[in-house]
């Protein structure tokens, strides 16, 4: 069983349609991308899919459940996490409070505990920090921690958007666009990254412009065009489609 | 407890014995009175502080929780039931303590419900009133949130004013004091002033220890994600609107026990209590204050209620009121008295940091 499956997946926004008819699965364990040219649907793709958009037609299931309609802190809960196009770190708080709040589903202290201050409420507490800081630490952004999360520089920022993401231990994580804005450098590094989150078992889904990147690292690509899929297959394949050729290049003059 | 946020707790109490010290000394105990009601009101803006400083969620009806908790506690408690004592219920009430007889200035019995659960009910019925208000309201966002609020606040506001029971125009008065503790009572007599203000601190003190322990907590960082990207802050998994609801019903809460208070403390309450103008009063303390600083909010607050309550701003009060409110807004939006007492005093509010070693 896929560990995502979307099947038939459509919206249209006031008569236009964003995503049509889109089916895929994402098997656990493996790195998928998505691609397509400006306005091909990719990521309100990817708002249907953590539910933050409600489709108009077709299902999706994460390990088997159906999650459509589910509100997306719940699709959160369920081991389903996502990143932002545009970086949306919360404003005034450090960069590793950033991250404490991406373990929110993996801790419980509500109102009266936390105004009471019980010994199960700190406890939890030092243990949100702890791993908090020790996912910083995997993405080599320890030494972030204290600094205001929206001072930082975008790579940086880039990488505190991941470490919140990753913080709620989920099955799978949705990136969106994570190479935008970096330099080639902080791409590379970025790549990387990313197969070491696969390596601990995150299934990863990534929308993505940067060719290079998801040849690179995808084990398979899916590519839209205009709302609709026109290609699925390994990036070695998908490079000599004809098709996505065409859609990249532009139509060949005859 | 967190001993760095007991150790500023317990420095708040030392500079109230400070102040209650000096007062005796300069021989301005009267000046204490003020400063009681001024204790009491801060406990409203702390509940808006943290609805509105935390979460970034305005509310223009603050006034309307304080005055239900006010308003349910003076019609309680000054509701004679003398007269129905012969009623099966009137009578099982007495007997299990809800009620309360006492005699009037001319010797005749008076049999009202008892201050406890006058007050008890009190702030659930606020309570109730921010869940029933709150789980539409909060729904909106900025101008809108503030509009509906201001709505809020305005019908509640009409419902005393509108009320003869509840004295319309004047209120009620003639509210008992409420016996907190054996040889301790909540009331406006002079010769308990002092207690009085002590009773205020310690509210004030113990209502500030929850509230720091909230806002350092999970749930405090849950709020301030919402303030800071509500949508990233869903994406983390946290139910927005729940965590609206219940911050804006512990606001309430707090409005409504402080309007208990601070009613059997003056003996008697107005409708002017209810009034968009005081929300507004509130609002302008919290951005004084410094959004997200509860110690820049109880400083703000004592600060001006006090100064307010004395009528150093006369018939201007409003007025000055609505200036400071534009001016923060204009000049620092963050709040001018942003006082991070961690830093000031090199306390340590939060925990130790793991050490942070670049890679």
């Amino acid at each position: 069983m896929p560990l995502l499956r979307v099947s038939s997946l459509s919206k249209s926004f006031g008569g236009v349609h964003a995503v049509r008819g889109v089916s895929f699965d994402v098997e656990k364990g493996m790195i998928k991308a998505l691609i397509g040219p400006n306005g091909a649907g990719k990521t309100t793709l990817f708002n249907l899919v953590s539910g933050f958009v409600l489709p108009d037609a077709g299902e999706v299931r994460f390990d088997g459940r159906p999650i459509r309609g589910v509100p997306p802190h719940q699709v959160a809960d369920l081991g389903l996490s996502r990143t932002f196009q545009n970086i949306k770190l919360f404003a005034g708080m450090t960069a590793l409070e950033n991250v404490m709040v991406g373990r929110h589903v993996r801790s419980r202290s509500g109102f009266l505990a936390s105004m009471l201050h019980l010994p199960s409420t700190w406890r939890e507490e030092a243990e949100v920090r702890e791993r908090s800081v020790e996912l910083m630490d995997f993405l080599g952004i320890a030494a972030l921690a204290d600094s205001e999360a929206t001072s930082l520089a975008y790579g940086q920022q880039r990488a505190v958007e991941l470490a919140r993401a990753l913080a709620s231990e989920p099955r799978m994580v949705l990136l969106d666009e994570p190479a935008a804005g970096l330099n080639m450098r902080e791409t590379a590094e970025l790549a990387r990254l990313i197969g070491r989150i696969r390596d601990r078992g995150v299934t990863v889904l990534l929308v993505e412009h940067d060719m290079s990147l998801v040849m690179d690292i995808s084990d398979e690509v899916v590519v839209l065009s205009y709302g609709e899929k026109i290609a699925e297959a390994d990036p070695g394949t998908v490079q000599k489609d004809p098709q996505v050729i065409r859609i990249y290049l532009g139509e060949e003059e005859c | 407890m967190r001993p760095a946020l007991l150790r500023q707790v317990v420095l708040f109490l030392a500079v109230a014995v400070v102040f209650q010290l000096l007062a005796v000394a300069g021989g301005q105990v009267f000046l204490l009175t003020q400063l009681t009601m001024s204790l009491y009101y801060t406990l409203v803006v702390l509940g808006l502080s943290l609805l509105m400083g935390y979460a970034g969620q305005i509310s223009l009806g603050q006034a309307g929780f304080f005055a239900v908790g006010g308003y349910t506690a003076a019609a309680l408690c000054t509701w004679d039931l003398a007269a129905r004592r012969s009623s099966e219920w009137v009578a099982a009430a007495e007997r299990t303590g809800l009620l309360t007889a006492r005699t009037d200035a001319f010797g005749a019995l008076v049999l009202t419900v008892h201050p406890w659960p006058s007050l008890a009910l009190a702030v659930l019925l606020s309570m109730a009133l921010a869940v029933v208000v709150g789980i539409p309201v909060l729904k909106l966002k900025g101008n809108y949130l503030a509009m509906a609020t201001l709505g809020v606040g305005t019908i509640v506001y009409s419902i005393p004013l509108g009320t003869a029971r509840l004295g319309a125009a004047d209120g009620i008065s003639g509210v008992p004091p409420f016996p907190l503790l054996p040889g301790i009572s909540v009331d406006g007599s002079p010769r308990s002033r002092i207690a009085n203000y002590y009773v205020a601190c310690v509210v004030l003190a113990v209502a500030m220890l929850l509230l720091l322990n909230l806002v350092h907590s999970r749930v405090g960082r849950a709020l301030r994600a919402i303030h800071g990207a509500e949508d990233a802050a869903t994406a983390m998994g946290i139910d927005t609107a729940r965590f609206k609801v219940r911050t804006f019903v512990l606001g309430a809460a707090l409005a409504a026990l402080a309007g208990v208070l601070l009613t059997h403390f003056n003996g008697a309450i107005g409708p002017s209590e209810a009034s968009v103008m005081k929300s507004v009063k509130y609002v302008a303390i919290v951005a004084v204050g410094g959004m997200g600083s509860l110690w820049g909010t109880l400083a703000a607050s004592l600060v001006l209620n006090f100064l307010s309550l004395r009528g150093y701003f006369g018939t201007l009060d409003d007025a000055v009121f609505g200036a400071i409110l534009i001016a923060v807004m204009l000049f620092a939006p963050e709040g001018i008295l942003r006082i991070d007492l961690r830093r000031t005093l090199g306390l340590a509010a939060r925990g130790p940091r793991a050490p942070a070693e670049p890679r």
